[in-house]
């Protein structure tokens, strides 16, 4: 079980990752196929002007999340749907808890939520007597194996059918097998008869409609509409964001996220719950309630610039376009989102204390912001975050929590000399010129940098040197090296 | 203060000042021009790739095939609705030719009273579906007292009838032309294709917690277009 300190630990992951050849063949084999499935789904469409409309739905919700969140408490009440707010990932997880014990529930069947990831739902559920079980089939892998997922949408992707086959047959008492048509059906089997059993349905939400009181749901496997339908009672966990003013807002953002996300051109189910199972109706959840957490949303929704993370449909695609997550797999960032979008979202979850290490594991290719669906610049907030960690409060105060965590008195001594040295030419020749005399002298390591690379070297002449040597009509002298 | 209050007052008095809306625009999504049998095509052709199964077939023995097809899949129990014309027909169908038909069941009750018999006995539902989408190859569902969600989720096998003219170009058409946003049913659905996975080494395997497949029942009339309802007015 990931917890948050782990995060710190992300250059020995990075390091084991890399040097596992079983990790880099499956996520290698994993996200070229989704790049080149995302290429095909999206054959035909005007793409630029989809995700404009993308961005903007997401940004049109943004700008007035107080009122919808408020039109949104009021239209699912209405509809007979308990609204519940949580600041904070261990209040939510004990309002679960309440319901959970008010009906006398034991044990709850989960369909994929990455905010009770973010909760650690299951953890907290299983330390207060009440069985968690997840019930997407990549999920109850992980589960089984006691790890988290690897990706946000394929969360198992990480494991091969041997080593899957291998754990069913400990965990659950399956014939080793290499079917996946096998494997498939024995989960099935063992799912459906918790289904059944279960006293509560957790789920996570995509888009939540404030207009009409609409939780909607996508996916694959129909464990989603199980989990919603069949337990007498359903609980839905999602961040405050994740509104959306409108149902015809839904129209550009399902346009794009299956096919961001798998190179679907929909999922097979997408779900859409405006209430309870009403006298009249003879199945459906008794009750249903949705629980809005912040965990550091409000925060982030206060600068102009951070803002654009929130309009994130959590599709995955800067995932799969990452050359640097294609390396070393979700687990290596050691956080509940990983990836590009992990890199910018995380920061403000658990601070930049904990998450220093994550907006420099990016090679600040832009991938991820050109495949984002709704346009969030993804490699400038890298920067901007980069930033907010070596600042310092004078220059640029911050709310940021953590904020100048990885500034160096050294470093800034240096750079305060360097700008020093900038602003007085005569010093400044005098510096260069005793540095390229000095040469030699020059180490051939430093540090982190000379590990993988050589160290440039320093030319012979300054720059000012060679200029001036050649307004008099002199060769120039050839670099030597 | 409670938390909704303190969430909220923090969102209100946002440093940034308050943000700009920005208007939709949303032809992408909406303009299509396509014919009905364009329409028609395409649905098939996407619901198709996704592991469907479309038959095309006429109102006027629709029923036939639906026996025929059943027999073939050796199915034993099939879930009907007791309202809806579909059910209605069906029954009129199985009434005369008893011993081609499986046993028909309907969904009287609520769950809590036979959920082990839907569960482990019913192989295959038939419901009705309130049009489709060509563009992604959907059907939409709103489940009904008639017809409950989990007829179309649990059994093995999900018959789905869907009307010739009521197929839509985009999802954006039909929520518009339905006005769905003047009252949405407790449940709505789009299903596109039966029940799948990819989790184990992006293997795909169908039939993972709802329906192994999905069949298509296309009801259309034997007048040569479908123009033919306006024309009998």
């Amino acid at each position: 079980m990931t917890t948050d300190t782990a995060v710190r630990d992300f250059h020995p992951r990075a390091h084991a990752a890399l040097n596992n050849p079983q990790i880099r063949a499956n996520f290698r084999k994993a996200m070229d196929g989704l790049m080149s499935k995302r290429q095909q789904a999206f054959e035909g469409w005007a793409l630029d002007t989809l995700r404009e409309q993308g961005a903007k739905a997401r940004l049109r919700a943004l700008a007035k999340l107080p009122e919808l969140l408020e039109q949104l408490e009021t239209q699912l009440t209405a509809n007979g749907i308990q609204v519940h707010w949580a600041e904070s990932p261990d209040e939510a997880c004990r309002i679960i808890r309440e319901i959970c014990e008010a009906r006398g529930a034991k044990s709850v069947i989960k369909g994929k939520s990455m905010v009770s990831e973010e909760m650690h739902l299951n953890a907290y559920l299983e330390a207060h007597g009440i069985e968690a079980l997840e019930s997407d089939l990549g999920e109850y892998i992980v589960q089984m194996a006691e790890e988290t997922p690897s990706h946000i949408i394929m969360p198992a992707i990480h494991k091969n059918t041997g080593e899957i086959s291998e754990l069913m047959h400990h965990k659950t008492g399956t014939q080793r097998s290499q079917d996946v048509e096998y494997l498939t059906a024995s989960a099935r089997q063992q799912l459906r008869e918790k289904f059944m059993r279960a006293d509560v349905g957790l789920s996570g939400v995509n888009f939540a409609v404030a207009e009409t009181g609409t939780l909607c749901l996508v996916e694959n496997e129909g464990n989603g509409r199980m989990t919603t339908t069949v337990p007498p009672c359903h609980i839905a966990v999602t961040g405050i964001e994740k509104v959306v003013e409108k149902l015809e807002d839904i129209t550009p953002l399902l346009a794009l996220l299956p096919r961001s996300a798998t190179g679907q051109h929909i999922t097979t189910y997408v779900n859409m719950i405006s209430g309870p199972r009403q006298p009249e109706e003879r199945d459906g959840p008794e009750a249903v309630h949705l629980v809005l957490l912040d965990n550091g949303r409000s925060d982030i929704y206060q600068d102009d610039e951070l803002l654009d993370t929130l309009r994130c449909i959590r599709c995955g695609a800067c995932m799969n376009h990452c050359p640097v997550y294609t390396r070393v797999g979700g687990h290596t960032y050691g956080t509940t989102y990983p990836g590009p979008i992990g890199k910018i979202l995380m920061p403000h979850l658990i601070g930049l204390d904990e998450g220093r290490h994550l907006p420099s594991a990016s090679s600040l290719c832009g991938a991820c912001g050109e495949v984002c669906p709704v346009k969030i610049p993804i490699p400038k907030l890298l920067v901007r975050l980069r930033r907010e960690a070596v600042d310092g409060d004078q220059l640029h105060p911050s709310q940021m929590s953590g904020h100048g965590v990885k500034r160096q008195r050294f470093e800034v001594m240096i750079w305060q000399s360097w700008a020093w040295l900038n602003q007085h030419p005569r010093l400044y020749r005098l510096a260069t010129r005793i540095t390229t005399r000095l040469r030699k002298l020059q180490p051939h390591r430093l540090g982190a940098w000379t590990r993988y690379r050589t160290a440039p070297r320093l030319a012979p002449k300054t720059l000012h040197e060679q200029m001036s040597e050649r307004q008099r009509g002199k060769p120039l002298a050839e670099v030597k090296r | 203060m409670t938390a909704r209050q303190r969430i909220l007052q923090k969102l209100r008095e946002r440093r940034g000042g308050p943000l700009k809306a920005p208007a939709a625009d949303l032809a992408i999504v909406s303009e299509r021009d396509w014919q009905p049998e364009e329409k028609l095509a395409l649905f098939t052709q996407m619901i198709e790739s996704v592991q469907g199964e479309v038959h095309r077939v006429d109102r006027t023995h629709w029923c036939d095939e639906l026996a025929s097809l059943l027999a073939q899949r050796h199915i034993q129990q099939l879930l009907i609705p007791r309202q809806h014309t579909v059910g209605q027909q069906i029954r009129d169908a199985a009434d005369q030719a008893y011993s081609a038909w499986p046993r028909l069941r309907h969904y009287d009750q609520t769950i809590e009273q036979w959920q082990p018999e839907l569960f482990h006995e019913v192989d295959a539902a038939i419901t009705s579906t309130r049009g489709a989408i060509a563009e992604t190859g959907s059907l939409i569902l709103w489940p009904t007292q008639d017809e409950p969600r989990l007829a179309s989720l649990v059994p093995p096998l999900h018959i789905a009838v869907l009307e010739a003219d009521q197929v839509y170009a985009t999802f954006h058409e039909a929520i518009t032309t339905q006005q769905w946003a003047n009252g949405m049913p407790t449940n709505a659905l789009l299903i596109s294709g039966p029940s799948k996975t990819a989790d184990i080494e992006q293997t795909l395997a169908y039939g993972v917690h709802g329906p192994k497949a999905l069949l298509v029942l296309i009801l259309e009339s034997s007048a040569p277009d479908a123009s033919y309802k306006d024309n009998i007015q």
